[in-house]
């Protein structure tokens, strides 16, 4: 299992080191650590790591919230708890571009239903910025049902006997969440909130099909498809692939140190 | 807490409950409707279709490419669930059961496969397919599902294995089973159910992929719906065949949304098991 991805991971890092374009394949040379400098001299580079952090942190943001009233319904409603359940797999189950596609329908402006009901002539996805709105919902409709799911298997952890002690000594609904259910959940959140985030930070198949990374749009893993698939550039798309290699460890260790997030102390629970 | 309290809060968990289900199901509706719609409606900016026609059903399944593309999704997809479950069977039973060195290490590199950002190495296996002759074919395909599930079956399953009375083996031994029967009849019944939800999540991340599709295939040979429909093509590059594109998402939704109704309560167990729960 280890070889068949850190092999490739190795040989992306020994490819990255060469001049090695497939539509030029005679002109393959060792050119040390240059297809670096170029990408970090690059504006594409940037420009696509910051948006990918802007989806990234916006859907994981939202996702969290939302996630977390759809936790706490699953959770507590009476009656209705197992359709909610089972609906909110759908999001989960369905192909990433099928929803892609399904939203980039309802936004179009000449099939779609969104400009209707919002009494909106938009042309959303032909602007950076609603475009960006457009990817960022269609995120966050796919995989807020991940997040509750998770957030929901924590929630089932804080003891009820625990709130209603707290609810005896009269502390109100929103101290009882605060000061009871989120510490007691932060190991479950973390988890939850690193496995979304590496996960968005990846994002590829929403943005292809919504924009294809138009209007300054593209996000890293876009970057690094163009240049290995469509431009047949592996020297140059090596590093690309490198270098998001190195920002989802960089993420990892970020969650893990900073802010203490630890699978073993979970486990042992 | 009084009656009146209570009626409130289930008039409001009542409410929360239909808008989570509109939420989840909204889209899914979408596609469905336009894949109904006249070819001529399909403009119309409606939610709900006026007129309801299978036009568009018939003419994907006349055209060459989404049938091709349907056996190829529903063969790559089961050839990797089965080899990737029955190799993650063999390594959560060594987990669970032996004691080992770097046994945390081996679930530590598990989950970091997991979360490995798939384009990191669509290159190098671009370049290495191509030189051994397994770009465009379904075990080009099948055998990075296989590496990137390999950890989440792995996972899901130990976190079940580790739920079995193991003992039960031993006794059957003494009551004189054969190692063999005291698998067949005593281990394998308890083991199902945690086999069956890791080919579940496993089959639904070889039905979803798209960048691995898109980047090692290239005809009808080996690409798999996903890609397909995102390459359907209209007239010009910004017409889309909407009609098409939707019926197709709905004959390849349809399916796992069955699935994945029928088996709820184990995909929840399953994704969840291991990451919050020892």
């Amino acid at each position: 299992m280890l070889a068949v991805t850190a092999f490739p991971i190795l040989y992306a890092f020994w490819l990255s080191l060469f001049r090695y374009d497939l539509r030029f394949p005679e002109e393959r040379r060792f050119v040390g650590l240059s297809n670096y400098a170029s990408i970090l001299g690059s504006e594409v580079w940037w420009q696509a790591l910051g948006n990918t952090l802007i989806i990234t942190v916006g859907s994981v943001a939202v996702e969290l919230v939302l996630g977390f009233a759809l936790a706490l319904l699953m959770h507590r409603a009476v009656f209705g708890r197992r359709t909610v359940r089972t609906a909110i797999l759908v999001p989960y189950a369905i192909i990433t571009v099928v929803a892609a596609l399904a939203w980039r329908f309802a936004f179009d402006p000449t099939t779609g239903f969104v400009n209707a009901l919002l009494g909106l002539e938009r042309v959303w996805l032909t602007e950076r910025g609603s475009a960006f709105f457009v990817i960022i919902f269609a995120e966050i409709w796919k995989t807020t049902p991940f997040m509750a799911l998770f957030l929901l298997a924590g929630l089932t952890l804080v003891p009820h006997d625990l709130l209603n002690a707290a609810r005896m000594d009269g502390a109100s609904a929103a101290q009882r969440f605060w000061r009871i259910t989120l510490p007691l959940m932060k190991p479950a959140v973390m988890v939850a909130l690193l496995f979304r985030t590496l996960d968005a930070f990846r994002v590829f198949d929403t943005v292809f099909v919504l924009t294809r990374g138009a209007l300054d749009t593209e996000t890293v893993s876009i970057v690094g498809y163009n240049a290995l698939i469509s431009r047949l550039n592996l020297g140059l798309g090596s590093a690309v692939s490198v270098l998001i290699f190195a920002c989802v460890l960089a993420i990892a260790w970020l969650y893990i140190k900073g802010f203490g997030v630890s699978f073993t102390d979970e486990r042992r629970r | 807490m009084s009656a009146a309290v209570s009626r409130l809060e289930r008039v409001f968990w009542a409410a929360g409950s239909a808008v989570a289900v509109l939420y989840a199901l909204l889209p899914v509706a979408w596609i469905v409707s336009l894949s109904l719609k006249h070819p001529a409606d399909l403009n119309d900016k409606r939610f709900l279709p006026q007129s309801v026609t299978f036009e568009h059903y018939r003419a994907i399944f006349q055209d060459a490419q989404f049938p091709a593309a349907l056996w190829n999704s529903i063969g790559i997809a089961l050839l990797s669930t089965a080899l990737a479950v029955t190799l993650a069977m063999f390594a959560a039973y060594a987990i669970v059961r032996l004691e080992f060195r770097g046994k945390r290490l081996v679930l530590a590199g598990a989950l970091s496969i997991a979360m490995f950002p798939a384009v990191a190495i669509i290159g190098p296996l671009f370049n290495m397919w191509r030189a051994v002759g397994l770009f465009d074919s379904w075990p080009g395909l099948i055998i990075p599902y296989m590496t990137f599930t390999l950890p989440l079956a792995i996972w899901t399953l130990s976190a079940f294995f580790r739920e079995i009375p193991w003992d039960l083996d031993k006794a059957a031994r003494v009551d004189g089973a054969t190692p063999f029967q005291a698998f067949r009849y005593v281990i394998a019944p308890l083991a199902a159910p945690g086999v069956f939800t890791a080919a579940i999540l496993v089959f639904i991340f070889a039905w979803n992929d798209f960048l691995f599709a898109i980047s090692l295939t290239s005809t009808n040979d080996a690409r798999t719906v996903p890609a397909a429909i995102a390459f359907f093509t209209g007239a010009s590059r910004y017409e889309l065949p909407t009609g098409s594109i939707a019926a197709a998402s709905v004959v390849v939704t349809v399916p796992v949304i069955a699935m994945v109704l029928a088996f709820q309560r184990r995909i929840i167990a399953g994704l969840t098991a291991g990451a919050v729960k020892g």
